[in-house]
């Protein structure tokens, strides 16, 4: 294995951390990788079985399982565990992994404190059988521009600006999570960014040390150069001095133990993590420093002049050719504002000071005073605006004319076996309106779509009616039991003088009409009734406040009117 | 933390409690006392169960950490002559002891406060063994010796056998390595049990989660009555959680000389502990010039070592510490209180300026505008005494949200009318180290 990763690689996340987890997809997205880079996830607690993430801005599900068996069964190609369980826990789901052979491949683990006699049995085990452990106590590595573990670089913007989104030239293994992002962005200002990167962990004992992971960079033909920043503590530094020497390592390496401090102070001040204290002189920061520099390792006099160390190498390998400059690739970019789809109140919204109808606060709409009305309440949540005095008047008329309509047959007799089975009215009134559909009238939203068809067609009254009786459906909001043009119905008499007096126009009204004075032509009472009336002055309201015809097909098949 | 050190005593309390469980096949009589003064052991000496204080000649050492007490001349086991030592010799000699402050060989001093004592095991030296275990690279390692005491460390690589046991090795093969690697010059009478019991020791250090344990000397009396003389130990703390029951209530002394915290320093612990962040002080010279107040780990090691690279003298470097893990304001500021308040107290000896390091890496998750504005809070309290002591502020940054938060912090600099250059990740984590020092000669 000359990669730790590819640009296909996949991973199962062990602990839904939805952070870490949005990170990686995010990273995957920018870097245009064809599949995300989780799998699936391991969620012992959890009972759902998707969990919704981003993917650039649209979203994915990414599916839970309880445990990693289930998980490794079902996404057999999920060659990495990323292992988020705490001190407590983490042991047993790297042993538990370890035993689905032939899965995984490499183990990150994150927790910091894993009993050293349990981090020693995992890291054995796993080298037994060939699986690479990064960690305890890390935040992972990457593999720039094919796969980045969790939350290693950071934001996604020091990514960017760190390069870390494409393969540089530099193999970089660090024992500090912290400082790993410093070093990408040193090597980023400095050279051409990271081909592979690992931060070892801070722990006294962790999986891969500096030689597993600098040997692997030897030979991935990405890695021009190294740099090891290792800390004062532990003899694996010396591990890399002999495979330098016996020729196994032969690329160019820039070394730097930190903790040089610890020279100047006896005992007592313990500097930096778990692993960093020397038990003896060959484990200070100092001598190691030393012995790299003998070995031959580019060794700066202090951190400080690591970037100047890091130039002069990569300036010397791009001299020579052995580095090529790298053209950048596009990177796609997040947008900032991206909303996840769930369903969203876009009319009434009870964050803030106050709740509010439209974005107007409540208090600015209830009492008279305010001088809106009912209607002008019932425009803001029905349709979003405030509609015009003429059209908010209209709507507490047809209100006022219609309020005793609706008990069809089915719902009252719903309300009435619910009355009588003992439950109170608001239950029994519900059991009744649940019922309401599409026998419930319908001639309301009917009237409004056919006539509004056949004005929209310029269909001819004749034609029109020949139209609606190859539909096969009698014409909605035609014809009354009892009322005619004799004996007209005074609730549309008094209508139509509201429309023509305040109404700028009244198309499909007048269109309506005609259709009329040809069904009563041949019956007397097939007249436009009061719910054909209302459906028609609908859409000339509509048509009037300049909705298209979209918006109005949408409002009539949605129901609007009727429900 | 990890590998934390622990009483003799306590040491001592874990074989006794263990003991039939894993040395079932030898005898130990847990006979001793933890007292912090002669009054102490007199009073215990009156329970029952302890009569033999009064019984038996004895013998007491200091019981804080520290080895190499015969050396020291700090183990009391003869009056006139050796095993003559009673109760009220022992009583006075450590009253003797806690009045004065002590100066070890190796330069470390403090005052002694806790004693163990004993009773004086008269024995031969042919039966004193040396045993002990630890960690080494990935294995650990089973040291015996036939040769017991202080002088061990002298000629070791003739006189200790090691046995070097893989983690996962099986008990059976850990008993015939041990077995086939025991020291070749055991006398053959006590080969077996010296076998047995080692086995026995291997199992109790790594059941028991010890990091190092060392018996030195293992005194074989007869009939399989084991005397442990001295004893090192330190426990694995991380497996704390595992070892509730088998540890019990165990207590870890700060090693001797480093108990006397400064008051600023315990307050910055309490409330570490208090907290999910991490916050660390150590004031390591109250007079220095250089303060840091770096966020994270790895950062506050290299601030230090490029503070201890480029100044002029170590002695510079006021403190090290570290405040990371997301602090909330208030804990932010509280630390920036502490080490403003420490940093104005002493005008520097030869007349400079000091300098003030506000330095971090490229935060994963801290916004770093939050964290700034606890400092910021701090630096307003503390404008006029830093003016006073002539602080230079130099600040590094990077993570979420640096831009504000340097804006801001920059910003309040200029308010109060305090010097301070600011940089973001552009700049080299350390290179402020360098700008204060060039721009402070």
């Amino acid at each position: 294995m000359s990669r730790l990763f590819t640009k296909d690689t996949q991973a199962i996340f062990w602990n839904n951390n939805r952070s870490a987890i949005q990170r990686m997809l995010d990273y995957d997205y920018t870097i245009n990788r064809v599949t995300p880079s989780i799998a699936a996830i391991v969620a012992p607690t959890s009972s759902a079985k998707f969990e919704k993430f981003f993917y650039g801005n649209d979203e994915i599900m990414i599916p839970l399982y309880k445990s990693t068996p289930e998980a490794a069964q079902e996404h057999p190609n999920a060659d990495v565990l990323l292992n988020f369980g705490s001190f407590r826990t983490a042991y047993d789901v790297v042993m538990e992994a370890i035993e689905l052979e032939g899965q995984f491949k490499t183990i990150m683990v994150t927790a910091e404190g894993i009993p050293e006699r349990r981090a020693r049995t995992m890291n054995q085990t796993a080298r037994d059988k060939g699986v690479t452990v990064i960690g305890p106590a890390t935040v992972g590595g990457i593999a720039p521009g094919a796969f980045k573990i969790a939350n290693i670089g950071g934001t996604i913007e020091n990514i960017i600006n760190s390069k870390l989104t494409r393969c540089g030239s530099c193999g970089l293994v660090t024992r500090s999570g912290g400082l790993f992002n410093e070093m990408s962005n040193i090597i980023s200002i400095n050279a051409d960014g990271i081909a592979e990167g690992v931060a070892i962990g801070g722990d006294r004992f962790v999986g891969s040390v500096f030689i597993d992971n600098l040997l692997r960079m030897q030979s991935n033909p990405d890695v021009k150069y190294m740099i090891l920043l290792g800390e004062v503590g532990g003899t694996e530094e010396y591990k890399v001095i002999e495979a330098v020497k016996s020729g196994k390592i032969t690329k160019p390496i820039i070394a730097w133990c930190i903790g040089t401090i610890a020279k100047h102070f006896e005992s007592g001040v313990q500097f930096g993590h778990a692993g960093a204290s020397a038990n003896a002189h060959r484990e200070t920061a100092e001598a190691k420093n030393k012995a790299m520099s003998e070995a031959g390792f580019y060794v700066p006099d202090s951190f400080n002049d690591i970037p100047s160390i890091i130039k002069k190498v990569y300036d010397d390998l791009l001299s020579k050719g052995v580095i090529r400059q790298i053209v950048e690739p596009e990177i796609k970019e997040i947008s900032k504002t991206r909303k996840a789809r769930n369903f969203i109140c876009t009319i009434s919204d009870d964050r803030g000071e106050e709740a509010t109808y439209c974005g107007i606060p409540i208090s600015k709409v209830a009492t008279p005073e305010t001088g809106y009305s009912l209607g002008d309440v019932m425009s803001l949540l029905w349709f979003k605006r405030r509609y015009p005095k003429w059209a908010v008047e209209f709507i507490e008329t047809v209100l006022k004319t219609v309020a005793d309509h609706g008990p069809a047959v089915s719902g009252a007799l719903n309300a009435k076996v619910t009355a009588r089975a003992g439950k109170d009215v608001v239950s029994s009134l519900i059991a009744g309106l649940l019922t309401i559909g599409p026998r419930f009238g319908g001639a309301i939203d009917g009237a409004a779509k056919y006539f509004k068809y056949g004005h929209d067609n310029n269909l001819t009254p004749k034609e029109f009616l020949a139209y609606m009786k190859k539909q096969g459906i009698p014409i909605p909001g035609i014809g009354h039991r009892i009322k005619s043009v004799r004996n007209p119905d005074l609730r549309i008499v008094g209508l139509k003088k509201y429309v023509s007096e305040k109404f700028p126009s009244s198309p499909i009204l007048n269109y309506a009409l005609e259709v009329e004075k040809l069904t009563t032509s041949k019956k007397d009472n097939l007249i436009l009734n009061v719910d054909g009336t209302i459906g028609v002055l609908m859409v000339d309201m509509w048509k009037e406040l300049e909705y298209d015809d979209d918006e109005i097909a949408t409002f009539i098949d949605a129901g609007a009117l009727e429900h | 933390m990890a590998q934390r050190a622990i009483r003799e005593y306590d040491g001592k309390a874990l074989f006794s409690k263990h003991w039939v469980k894993y040395f079932g096949g030898f005898h130990y009589s847990f006979k001793s006392v933890l007292v912090s003064s002669g009054d102490e052991l007199r009073q215990i000496a009156h329970k029952h169960g302890f009569e033999w204080l009064n019984q038996e000649s004895l013998v007491a050492k200091p019981d804080m950490l520290f080895g190499k007490r015969g050396k020291n001349s700090l183990v009391l086991f003869k009056d006139n002559k050796p095993g003559d030592v009673s109760l009220e010799v022992a009583a006075d000699w450590i009253d003797e002891k806690i009045a004065a402050p002590t100066v070890l060989l190796s330069g470390q001093n403090g005052t002694l406060t806790h004693f163990i004592v004993e009773p004086f095991t008269s024995h031969g030296e042919e039966q004193e063994y040396y045993i002990s275990a630890t960690t080494v690279g990935e294995d650990d390692v089973l040291y015996m010796s036939t040769e017991g005491g202080m002088e061990i460390e002298d000629g070791w690589e003739e006189k200790v056998t090691e046995v070097v046991i893989p983690i996962n090795m099986q008990d059976a093969n850990i008993d015939h390595l041990v077995r086939a690697n025991a020291p070749a010059d055991l006398p053959i009478d006590k080969k077996e049990a010296f076998i047995s019991f080692a086995i026995d020791f291997f199992r109790f250090y790594r059941d028991l989660n010890f990091a190092y344990l060392e018996i030195n000397p293992l005194v074989m009396l007869e009939n399989n009555e084991m005397a442990i003389l001295d004893l090192v130990a330190r426990l694995d703390d991380t497996a704390g959680y595992l070892m509730e029951d088998a540890w019990g209530d165990i207590e870890y002394p700060t090693a001797f000389g480093m108990e006397d915290q400064s008051d600023e320093e315990k307050a910055i612990s309490e409330a570490d502990a208090r907290s999910g962040a991490s916050l660390k002080l150590t004031i390591l010279n109250p007079m220095g010039r250089i303060w840091t107040m770096v966020a994270g780990g790895g950062a506050s090691v290299v601030y230090a070592d490029t503070i201890a690279d480029l100044s002029q003298s170590i002695s510079d470097l006021a403190n090290y510490g570290e405040y990371s893990g997301g602090p909330t304001t208030g804990e932010t500021k509280f630390y920036a209180d502490t080490i403003f308040d420490l940093m104005t107290r002493f005008k520097d000896p030869k007349g400079r300026g000091k300098i003030l390091i506000i330095g971090g890496a490229i935060a994963n998750f801290t916004d770093v505008a939050k964290t700034f504005t606890g400092i910021i809070q701090s630096l307003e309290e503390y404008a006029d005494k830093l003016k006073e002591v002539g602080v230079k502020i130099y600040v590094r940054r990077g993570g979420p949200n640096y831009k504000k938060g340097l804006k801001d912090i920059k910003a309040a600099a200029d308010r109060l009318g305090l010097y301070m250059e600011a940089y973001g990740p552009q700049t080299h984590v350390t290179d402020i180290v360098r700008m204060s020092l060039e721009n402070g000669e």
